[in-house]
């Protein structure tokens, strides 16, 4: 094909220029799919620490990015002394794994949540999504009092379906049970069984009681729920300080 | 471009728009191709130097470009080039530059701090640091709480107790406050009762009969958690009724006796649950003792 044709057919440009620019991306972004090093290895006794997220948490999840929540609060704390001294442990790629699309942010104007699991109780968490200038005078974060609805959760196998394709180890047959029972451990195990989703998810939030209304399920469980997991499957102080440097 | 003195010797790239828009074909500038090169020769020697090239499962770690840190638990670990042992480095190098005072607090018992200026000067200026990142959110930034929800840490009440050890166990291992509801335990004329008697105790002027009744309910009830003398249990975080400091009726905020008996009744019948979370494992033992030193030192610590 000659120059000039390329040059004046606006077509053939867009075209031709994407495919040249994506091969910058391209070579940096495909050899992380075959290197082993990429995602970390984090076992603890033979067993996977980190988990896919329970129809509860998933749940939640989904209304963190409904909520528009990725648009002010990364969930990436980079290896850098100020963020870990702000907000604990650098992330990891493993950490992420089962996110799709992962959450990690591009801009904090509020904090990063990588690591939030735990920090705060339930109570406080409910009343700062209802009205977060009760807590934090400073907050410039929205009220969100619709949380307070009920949780519509008829299509959670399916959104559990719609992992499992792409790659999310959600169990539906006795085959895939048993293999998460050998990968996780069977408590988990049981969590990620999409045939008993519904009653895990009404379960975890009648017991977990997230927004101090026990008797019923609401977006605020969900969300809650959601937000004290993040951060927590690891437990840093069961591997040596330079493991993870390790992997990079 | 029209008296560029290039516009004669220079030839045109061939192309003709609109019949008579030309394009020069000059040479590139000799600084532009120069550093263009130098880009090159940098990518080159870059690959060599740090972790770049995928081969097969594995990649390049680089040559001659290691990093050698020694962990908080005295190892000294060597590793090619990246990111995290890079960090792993400056914690070191940080916690080298702290050590003078680390290794201090390490050793020191409260009481050392208090008599150590220049330590407790450390300790505080930390110490506000951790507050407001950890702390602040729920006790507010000074400290003062939110009346109901959770404590406030400027007054010298204490329900989980006052001293060094309980304050570094709450922090530590979190606290869990159970008030439960009595609404439906008992009759709504007993918790009328009940609340008499817990409002006679801060001195409120209220029917005698009432609160005299009402302390026979108290003794059956309440007294297992709040004590006989209804002081309060520091095991069991329950409050102390006597001292009219009140943490979690809104009892300050009422203007009239009735509403007083409205605020107490509140928690009465609803109960109150009440977390505090741990801070073991995401906060450093030497944080903790620095946060325990803080917060004993807002509130008239025991």
């Amino acid at each position: 094909m000659k120059h000039e044709t390329i040059e004046t057919n606006a077509g053939w440009l867009i075209v031709l220029v994407m495919i040249v620019i994506s091969i910058g991306g391209l070579v940096e972004i495909i050899p992380l799919y075959f290197i082993n090093n990429t995602v970390e290895t984090v076992k603890v006794d033979g067993k996977d620490t980190i988990r896919p997220y329970t129809p509860l948490e998933l749940r939640g999840r989904d209304i963190y990015m409904r909520e528009g929540c990725y648009l002010c609060h990364s969930q990436m704390i980079r290896p850098f002394r100020d963020e870990d001294m702000r907000y604990g442990h650098y992330s990891l790629a493993a950490e992420s794994q089962y996110d799709h699309p992962f959450q990690w942010g591009s801009k904090r104007t509020g904090p990063d949540l990588a690591r939030v699991g735990g920090k705060y109780s339930n109570a406080w968490h409910f009343q700062h999504l209802m009205n977060p200038r009760s807590v934090v005078p400073e907050s410039i974060m929205p009220n969100f009092p619709w949380l307070k609805e009920p949780l519509a959760y008829a299509d959670i196998k399916e959104r559990m379906r719609a992992l499992k394709a792409v790659g999310v180890p959600y169990s539906e047959t006795q085959a895939e049970y048993d293999a998460n029972v050998k990968r996780f451990g069977k408590d988990v195990a049981d969590k990620l069984n999409i045939l008993k989703a519904d009653d895990n998810l009404i379960a975890q939030a009648t017991q977990g009681n997230y927004d101090g209304k026990p008797d019923d399920v609401s977006e605020a469980d969900a969300l809650i729920a959601y937000l004290q997991v993040l951060g927590t499957m690891v437990d840093f102080s069961k591997f040596e300080e330079g493991y993870f440097a390790e992997f990079r | 471009m029209s008296k560029d003195k290039t516009q004669k010797s220079v030839q045109t790239t061939g192309h003709s728009w609109d019949g008579d828009l030309q394009e020069y074909n000059n040479p590139l500038p000799r600084w532009w191709l120069w550093a263009f090169y130098a880009t090159i020769v940098f990518a080159v020697v870059y690959w060599f130097l740090y972790p770049t090239l995928p081969i097969g499962r594995d990649y390049t770690k680089g040559i001659g470009n290691e990093i050698t840190y020694t962990t908080a638990d005295g190892k000294t670990v060597t590793t090619h080039w990246n990111t995290r042992a890079l960090f792993l480095k400056e914690q070191e190098e940080a916690r080298k530059r702290q050590a003078v005072y680390l290794e201090k607090l390490a050793k020191a018992s409260y009481e050392d701090i208090a008599k150590d200026p220049e330590l407790s000067a450390f300790v505080f200026s930390r110490a506000k640091v951790l507050f407001a990142d950890n702390c602040a959110a729920c006790h507010q930034r000074g400290g003062n709480g939110v009346l109901g929800e959770y404590p406030n840490l400027l007054d010298d009440s204490w329900l989980w107790g006052g001293t060094f050890a309980d304050i570094q166990q709450t922090i530590t291992n979190g606290r869990h406050g159970n008030m439960p509801a009595w609404k439906g335990q008992l009759s709504d004329q007993q918790i009328g009762d009940v609340v008499e008697y817990v409002l006679s105790l801060s001195g409120e002027p209220v029917d005698a009969d009432r609160a005299a009744r009402g302390k026979t309910v108290f003794m059956n009830n309440c007294a297992v958690c709040h004590g006989q003398d209804a002081r309060g249990q520091k095991f069991l975080g329950s409050a102390n009724l006597t001292d009219k400091i009140w943490t979690i009726a809104k009892v300050p905020q009422a203007n009239s006796l009735d509403g007083k008996r409205n605020a107490v009744r509140q928690v009465v019948e609803n109960g109150k649950r009440r977390t505090m979370p741990a801070w073991k494992g995401r906060l450093s033992d030497t944080e903790i003792k620095i946060l325990t030193y803080y917060v004993h030192e807002l509130g008239g610590g025991q």
